[in-house]
């Protein structure tokens, strides 16, 4: 495997980058677009159920069909990898404009009162003192969103698009191990490594929080406060 | 260690990638401007079928053509032939390998010539404009149906033709595209008469077609004449007296305009020096010994001084 | 693109057969209902039994997130490659797909059902034991009908998952509906491809409204109003 891997690093270095780029960069375009809708879901509590559910929705559809389906909606060809960074920024707006709205929602109205009290205008108050202060929620919703994503990319494999999953097919194919688990093993990999770096910006973005995330370590990573029946699930994310 | 290096390459990569992908460079629209800036010059798209052997035939062109300063990009292993000729006719891919009689029946389909050169005569007409065929090799592949000797013993099979009055009892397996094309399903009921039971679509003589035919969930399935996988498992190939998979050298398919002379005299090099035996050699470093296909092409390239 | 695709779908030749919807779409739900069985019957009593005692809560958050990074994909084909062969007829394309069908769904359905069981309120469970209830009737009368909205979600997430992955397990030699975008990939039939992939949206979309109406009836009497409020995923 090892001597596979050696001939072979140049091919798999590029799937890696494409991997890379076609898992990161949805999330960052999911983000972008999550945090306006998640805001207006959060104002005008109206448009919480029909956009929760519509986005519900569209984060059933298995990645397969939008992977094929996206292509006579876009005008674009089924090998370009613009398909997969749609339909993965799809899902994770579905996941985070939740995210990011619950975020908004559990900001606390003092801190509000207050910033408003300081003079803030509400575009800055988003900004500097309402999204501060939802980061470890929206963190959190990253987290699983960019886990999720590296799964997913290796999906596209079956119609061809370069990356990661391009070393199953292959290994499939040839009835051959070492590219399978090469692949696995940078996927995983891939995924670490992202979750630590979104990890690691939700700590530099609050300094403020860290006696309550040793708390929080300590206690794993199980739900909520059981103590008002509002339970809510870990997201699990959809791997395929 | 070597491993690790690999590793930290990726990773180094990887990093790159996502600077680059932040200062507005991004490798998506960079992709797309190769394959526009690709029309000028010795460039060339080389695309090949979804099975070893063809990525295996592209590799060998594409490493032939770089060895002559031809700018080569790689867009192998695509499908099949419904899929990568498409690609063919809207500029995806320049160049394929390709097998003559396949080739001739999906270009014309009431084509009847069935030996080598008939073939091939056949071929050079049916081709359409934009395209042309360089000079065939001796080495070929046919499509074959194959059953387990098991099977062979007790139905007394020896061609398809035997198989024609059992066929009603029987699964076949093979690729998707065989249910629709005429050297598939359509051509086993048309030229011997052999309806089977039921055609279940596998993948292209890979895994899962060995395992079905060895496993029973078929009873004959669709696998190439190179592959060892046949020896290996004892499988019977049926002979096929009607020619229905008539003769099938390998041989270049290109894009007119990308067939420079260069381009043309190392891909004819190619197949002069290219033959069955060889062929089927090659394919089993790839299948058996899982050599890398880029690897096996070049070997073989620099042995018989063609890159 | 649409009308050829709505052609192909009032094709009566794709409505028999084989190959036809009705049979690709039993296969679909068998394969998914299969592995949802199995996944429940390992993951509803395990969760149980660590949100009742609070044994192994390791393997809640451990499990989930360790499976959670595994490509799909490449899970389905490391364990299909030495399968495949070494099992007699079908057996050698169904158990390794199942198998992972499973694998995927047990996380979900763990990690809710030990949610929904260590979340009872604590007063409730001191009342049943007040009441002179043992530890099983605790768990069987109290905690596990106060869970139940929460296994239920996690039947979901995990029916999400087993659906769309059955998809792509047609990859490796499976029936079901992502037959038709593989043999459509195969030979460039657009419509069939895409005729696939909206089968499987809607039978995806399907299940999952099906499943959240089925939810809402598991939901004790008692605590209708917290749960309705606390909607799952």
């Amino acid at each position: 495997m090892i001597e596979w891997l050696s001939s072979n690093a140049d091919t798999v270095a590029y799937y890696f980058a494409w991997h890379t780029v076609l898992a990161v960069s949805p999330l960052v375009l999911g983000l972008a677009i999550s945090i306006p809708l998640g805001w207006l879901a959060r104002r005008h509590r109206s448009l919480y159920p029909p956009m929760i559910g519509v986005t519900g929705l569209l984060y059933t559809i298995p990645s397969l069909a939008l992977f094929v389906a996206l292509p006579v909606i876009l005008g674009t060809k089924i090998l370009d990898p613009i398909n997969v960074v749609v339909a993965l920024t799809i899902y994770t707006v579905a996941l985070l404009v939740r995210t990011v709205a619950d975020g908004l929602a559990a900001v606390p109205d003092d801190v509000i009162q207050a910033a408003t009290a300081m003079g803030y205008r509400p575009l800055r108050r988003l900004l500097q003192v309402e999204l501060p202060v939802a980061v470890p929620t929206i963190g959190a919703g990253m987290r699983v969103a960019a886990v999720s994503n590296v799964s997913l990319v290796s999906v596209a494999a079956l119609i061809g698009t370069t990356q990661l999953g391009l070393l199953f097919t292959d290994g499939f194919s040839r009835n051959f191990m070492a590219p399978l688990i090469v692949g696995i093993v940078l996927c995983v990999l891939l995924a670490l490594i992202l979750d630590a770096i979104i990890m690691g910006l939700v700590r530099v973005l609050t300094p403020w929080q860290r006696a309550a995330r040793e708390q929080q370590r300590a206690t794993g990573a199980v739900v909520g406060s059981p103590k008002n029946g509002l339970r809510r699930l870990p997201e699990v994310g959809r791997a395929s | 260690m070597s491993f690790t290096r690999a590793i930290l390459a990726a990773l180094t990569v990887g990093v790159l990638a996502l600077a680059g992908c932040g200062s507005g460079n991004d490798p998506l629209r960079e992709d797309t401007e190769q394959q526009n800036t690709s029309e000028s010059g010795d460039s060339i798209i080389v695309g090949s079928a979804n099975f070893p052997e063809a990525v295996l035939l592209g590799e060998i062109y594409a490493a032939a053509l770089e060895a002559h300063d031809v700018d080569v990009q790689r867009k192998l292993n695509i499908g099949a032939r419904e899929a990568y000729i498409k690609a063919l006719e809207d500029g995806s891919i320049d160049l394929v390998p390709e097998y003559t009689g396949v080739l001739l029946q999906y270009f014309d389909k009431e084509a009847t010539a069935a030996k080598p050169d008939e073939v091939y005569a056949a071929l050079q007409e049916a081709v359409p404009d934009e395209f042309m065929v360089l000079e065939k090799s001796s080495a070929e592949d046919k499509d074959a149906v194959v059953v387990t000797r098991e099977t062979a013993e007790k139905y007394d099979l020896k061609t398809i033709a035997d198989l024609a009055p059992h066929a009603k009892d029987l699964v076949l397996g093979g690729p998707p595209e065989w249910k629709t094309r005429p050297t598939g399903v359509p051509g086993l009921k048309e030229v011997y008469g052999a309806e089977f039971k039921s055609f279940i679509p596998l993948d292209v003589a890979g895994p899962v077609t060995v395992a079905a035919l060895k496993g029973g969930r078929v009873d004959a399935a669709n696998l190439f004449t190179t592959q060892s996988a046949i020896e290996q498992n004892d499988f019977v190939v049926l002979e096929d007296p009607k020619l229905l998979f008539t003769a099938q050298n390998v041989v270049p398919l290109i894009s007119k305009d990308k067939a420079s002379e260069t381009v043309v005299d190392t891909l004819n090099g190619i197949s002069a020096k290219l033959d069955t035996p060889t062929l089927r050699d090659l394919v089993a470093r790839v299948e058996v010994d899982k050599e890398d296909p880029a690897t096996v092409a070049k070997d073989w390239l620099t042995e018989n001084g063609l890159a | 693109m649409i009308s050829e695709l709505v052609a192909w779908l009032t094709d009566p030749a794709h409505w028999s057969g084989p190959e036809g919807i009705p049979q690709r779409l039993l296969e679909h739900l068998g394969y998914s209902l299969l592995a949802l069985a199995i996944a429940a019957l390992i993951g509803i009593p395990l969760g149980m039994y660590i949100g009742h005692t609070g044994r192994g809560t390791f393997l809640v958050a451990g499990l989930a997130n360790a499976l959670r990074a595994l490509p799909t994909l490449g899970l389905l084909i490391l364990v299909t490659l030495p399968l495949i062969s070494r099992l007699p007829g079908n057996l050698g394309f169904l158990v390794p797909s199942i198998a992972v069908l499973v694998v995927l769904a047990v996380p979900p359905i763990l990690t809710s059902t030990y949610a929904g069981v260590q979340g009872v309120d604590l007063a409730a469970k001191d009342a049943a034991y007040g009441m002179g209830m043992t530890g099983q009737e605790v768990l069987t009368k109290v905690e596990a009908p106060c869970a139940l909205p929460l296994v239920f979600s996690g039947l979901r997430s995990a029916m999400l998952q087993i659906v769309a992955t059955a998809t792509i397990a047609a990859y490796v030699g499976l029936g079901g509906f992502g037959r038709y975008v593989l043999d459509g990939l195969a030979v460039r039939d657009y419509s069939q491809m895409l005729a696939g992939a909206v089968l499987v949206a809607a039978l995806a979309v399907v299940v999952e409204v099906v499943l959240a109406g089925a939810q809402r009836l598991t939901v004790p009497r008692g605590l209708a109003v917290g749960a309705r409020e606390s909607r799952s995923r």
